[in-house]
């Protein structure tokens, strides 16, 4: 079975807004912006997406390597800004007319015009010790201060910045400077070959091991012509609920933990820690790594239907307990709304778009396996820290139904594919992972190797939300806020 | 009743052994709720003198102070300590007798508690940081809002007794022992629970083993101490918990305490007053558990809440007296 067809345009920069402002008009959304050093010229991918029915548009722009420039999209698509500012540090291609150009991936300790995947970049230089603070935008005004937190946080979380203008106990305005787990992940895949690469993104964000490999093996897979077998996707697609599954849980008792009901989340845990064996015991890894690979998909069983009856009580007894509790409810209500037209604007995908009323679902705009064509994802209208909740809660519902449901139908337990004729050379991998839509494109050179991948988390499109949602929340509410958003640092950077 | 009044030395001796039985009680009726709450997890949790362990740790480790720190930081931790520990001495704990026990009002007590209440908030603005300021600026909030509780509730204790002095009123409540189960004790019972679990930063009002900075309240305030002064100020409130839960012990309950001056009545008090503390941790584990942390613009109205009954009390203390 095929994926949905790609096509690929090579247009002059000149006609870059134009064709982007059709296609957003046309309800795509801008799934990656993926810049390439071809050596004489840069190359830059505008990957826009839509579904259903399930579409993908390339626009392709060839730059001299001198006049690195290209029309800004950030009028279009805030999305597109953003992109732009990762494009603009990584390959110092300039967005023409971008408002708000600041240095996103970079650090300010970077050296100045060093643009690490650029081809002549090298080993990193010596870091800048002259170098000036990131420049905050100060709030002003009577009784305005700055609380400053992070990068190293008290409990066991992925590093951030967050720097808070409060006044009293209300934020005014929260400024998330991420991009300290910087691993230099797109550059460790140029030159790998295809199995190096699966290492590679299963650990891109440890929490999403299925959802990083599955959109890297489509994306090899197509970039070969491998034509994968029924089986085999079916297999993927209850590994992705899995995920999702695990993840879910935790999500869900960590934010009854952040209001400090300890005794839900302890619960939480030891659904979770069932999830975790249970993923050992059909993957043989409890992060479910390993199973799915280039063309292929295997476990070493399938989960019974007595072992997912069983989480599936545990986790309804679960959420019982949770919105039981007046005061849990309380504070879950009306904290962090994210508004839908904000969660549009901005781009959000995933839990939180979904949270906030927007219906977006690869497994429903791409879906890769047959029985899985006319999913209906699960929305919510609130937008606040309840609305996040309750969407995982249908979202961890809906996975137990499919996984059960791939159950009764799976054949075997491992499966291949059939290479064929034509390969591109280039592919597009689109998943559901379970924070949102994860974007992987490859392409490869004459010797079979990854020249390039980009890889997007849904995670880079989310964080803005988070600002978003934090005005008029108060300050102790935002480790909930966060924690209802739960988006990846590791991810989010690469 | 015929009033035997102990002699001095019993009364140093009474007055030494509360103060040390509330330097363990303290963390160990900590250690307890900690339990507690791991047994309701299903954890197995950390044995009950962990606390008591962690304060050995700190006490061993150097001392270390903030860049921008005054005097204040440093001081801080005596004062409370020492305001906390005068507390216990002349409070009624084990005996009815203890050495100054005539200055034992019990408005002399909150506003010893407040003195190290202050102190901390002091210290915890001295470093300068923006969460020193953050917890201090919410611990007086919240103190503020507590205090006329407590006070009025004190008022409603007092009446019954005809005096504000605390050995007085134990006394007199031991005599009449109908008083205990009336309507206007336990309004401010429930009053005066109510303002514990703010002063002592126990669930709903503040979690003491949250790990997220930005919703700390007491934690916040100390995140400068490190090593023997934070084993000062923890044990600080370690005894100031340990304090308060007697006081609600002994003045709801006040059977057990020694009136005598004898030793075996002193080994007695020792017992019930350990008895009934743990009872009083173990109600307060409850209500720990089955609550969550409350929105922080949602603890005046809980401290309202807890305000309206004790004016409840007064009234029904000055109706039915």
């Amino acid at each position: 079975m095929t994926v949905g067809m790609r096509t690929t345009t090579d247009i002059g920069a000149d006609e870059l807004h134009d064709l982007a402002a059709s296609l957003f008009d046309t309800g795509h959304r801008l799934a990656a912006v993926v810049g390439h050093d071809d050596g004489e010229f840069l190359r830059v991918v505008y990957v826009f997406t839509s579904g259903p029915p399930d579409l993908r548009r390339e626009l392709v722009v060839r730059l001299g390597a001198e006049s690195a420039v290209v029309p800004t999209l950030s009028d279009l698509s805030f999305s597109a800004s953003r992109f732009e500012r990762e494009l603009h540090d990584n390959f110092g291609i300039i967005p023409l007319g971008h408002p708000f150009l600041r240095p996103l991936v970079r650090h300010q300790h970077w050296p100045e015009h060093w643009y690490p995947l650029r081809n002549n970049a090298g080993t990193m230089p010596a870091e800048r010790v002259d170098a000036a603070p990131y420049p905050f935008i100060e709030v002003q005004g009577s009784g305005v201060y700055e609380i400053p937190v992070g990068p190293v946080h008290a409990g066991l979380i992925e590093p951030g910045h967050f720097r808070f203008s409060v006044v009293g106990e209300t934020i005014l305005k929260m400024t998330a400077r991420l991009w300290y787990v910087h691993r230099g992940i797109e550059r460790m895949f140029q030159g790998a070959d295809i199995d190096r690469g699966l290492e590679i993104a299963e650990r891109i964000s440890g929490d999403t091991a299925v959802g990083h490999t599955l959109a890297y093996c489509m994306a090899v897979e197509e970039a070969l012509g491998l034509e994968v077998s029924d089986e085999a996707w079916a297999l993927r697609s209850m590994l992705l609920e899995l995920e999702r599954m695990y993840n879910h849980v935790g999500d869900v008792g960590a934010l009854c933990n952040d209001v400090s009901f300890g005794v839900a989340n302890a619960r939480a845990l030891s659904i979770r820690e069932q999830l975790l064996r249970l993923n050992d015991e059909v993957t043989g890894h409890r992060l479910l790594r390993g199973s799915i690979r280039v063309g292929a998909t295997s476990v070493r069983t399938l989960p019974t239907g007595s072992e997912l009856a069983q989480v599936g009580e545990a986790f309804d007894a679960l959420v019982a307990l949770a919105r039981s509790n007046t005061v849990v409810v309380d504070r879950f209500e009306g904290t962090a709304v994210l508004a839908a037209a904000d969660a549009a604007a901005i781009g959000t995908v995933g839990v939180v778009g979904r949270a906030s009323g927007l219906a977006i679902d690869a497994r429903a705009s791409h879906p890769f396996y047959e029985t899985s064509r006319g999913f209906v994802p699960a929305v919510q209208s609130g937008g606040d820290v309840m609305a996040r909740f309750d969407q995982r809660v249908d979202e961890f519902h809906a996975s137990l139904e499919i996984v059960r449901r791939l159950n009764d139908l799976a054949t075997g337990l491992s499966a291949g594919s059939a290479s064929s004729v034509d390969a591109p050379r280039s592919g597009l991998g689109i998943a559901e992972g379970w924070r949102g839509t994860i974007v992987h494109r490859v392409e490869l050179d004459a010797s079979g190797r990854i020249s390039r991948a980009r890889t997007v988390d849904p995670s880079f499109l989310n964080w803005p939300a988070l600002s978003v949602a934090l005005s008029d929340t108060i300050v102790p509410d935002f480790p909930l806020a966060n924690k209802s958003f739960n988006l990846s640092y590791a991810g989010n950077d690469l | 009743m015929i009033a035997i009044v102990p002699s001095a030395a019993y009364s140093t001796l009474a007055t030494l052994v509360q103060i040390v039985l509330v330097v363990l009680l303290g963390p160990l009726l900590i250690g307890f709720m900690a339990k507690v709450r791991a047994r309701a997890e299903g954890r197995v949790g950390a044995p009950i003198n962990q606390p008591l362990r962690d304060l050995r740790k700190l006490l061993s480790k150097e001392r270390l102070h903030a860049r921008h720190a005054s005097v204040v930081l440093p001081f801080a931790p005596m004062v409370i300590l020492a305001a906390t520990s005068v507390a216990v001495a002349i409070s009624p704990l084990v005996t009815t007798h203890p050495l100054l026990g005539s200055s034992a009002d019990i408005l002399v007590i909150v506003y010893l508690l407040l003195t190290g209440s202050v102190a901390a908030a002091l210290a915890g603005l001295d470093a300068g940081t923006a969460f020193g300021g953050m917890g201090a600026s919410r611990a007086m909030t919240i103190g503020a809002l507590a205090e006329p509780a407590l006070l009025v509730a004190v008022i409603a204790l007092s009446i019954q007794s005809g005096t504000s002095n605390l050995p007085s009123m134990i006394s007199t409540t031991l005599t009449h022992p109908n008083w205990v189960s009336g309507p206007s004790r336990l309004l401010a019972l429930v009053a005066l629970v109510i303002v514990v679990i703010a002063e002592t930063g126990r669930l709903p009002v503040d979690n003491p083993s949250t790990h997220l900075e930005l919703t700390m309240i007491h934690e916040a305030m100390i995140l400068e101490y490190a090593g023997p002064e934070l084993a000062l100020v923890t044990l600080g409130a370690s005894m100031r918990l340990g304090l308060l839960f007697s006081l609600i012990a002994n003045l709801f309950f006040p059977w057990g305490i020694a009136t005598s001056g004898s030793i075996l009545g002193l080994l007695l008090g020792v017992a019930a007053l350990v008895a009934k503390t743990a009872l009083v941790a173990f109600g307060v584990s409850l209500i720990e558990i089955r609550s969550a942390k409350l929105r922080l613009f949602r603890l005046p109205e809980l401290l309202a809440g807890g305000f309206v009954l004790s004016v409840l009390a007064v009234i029904t203390g000055l109706v039915t007296r």
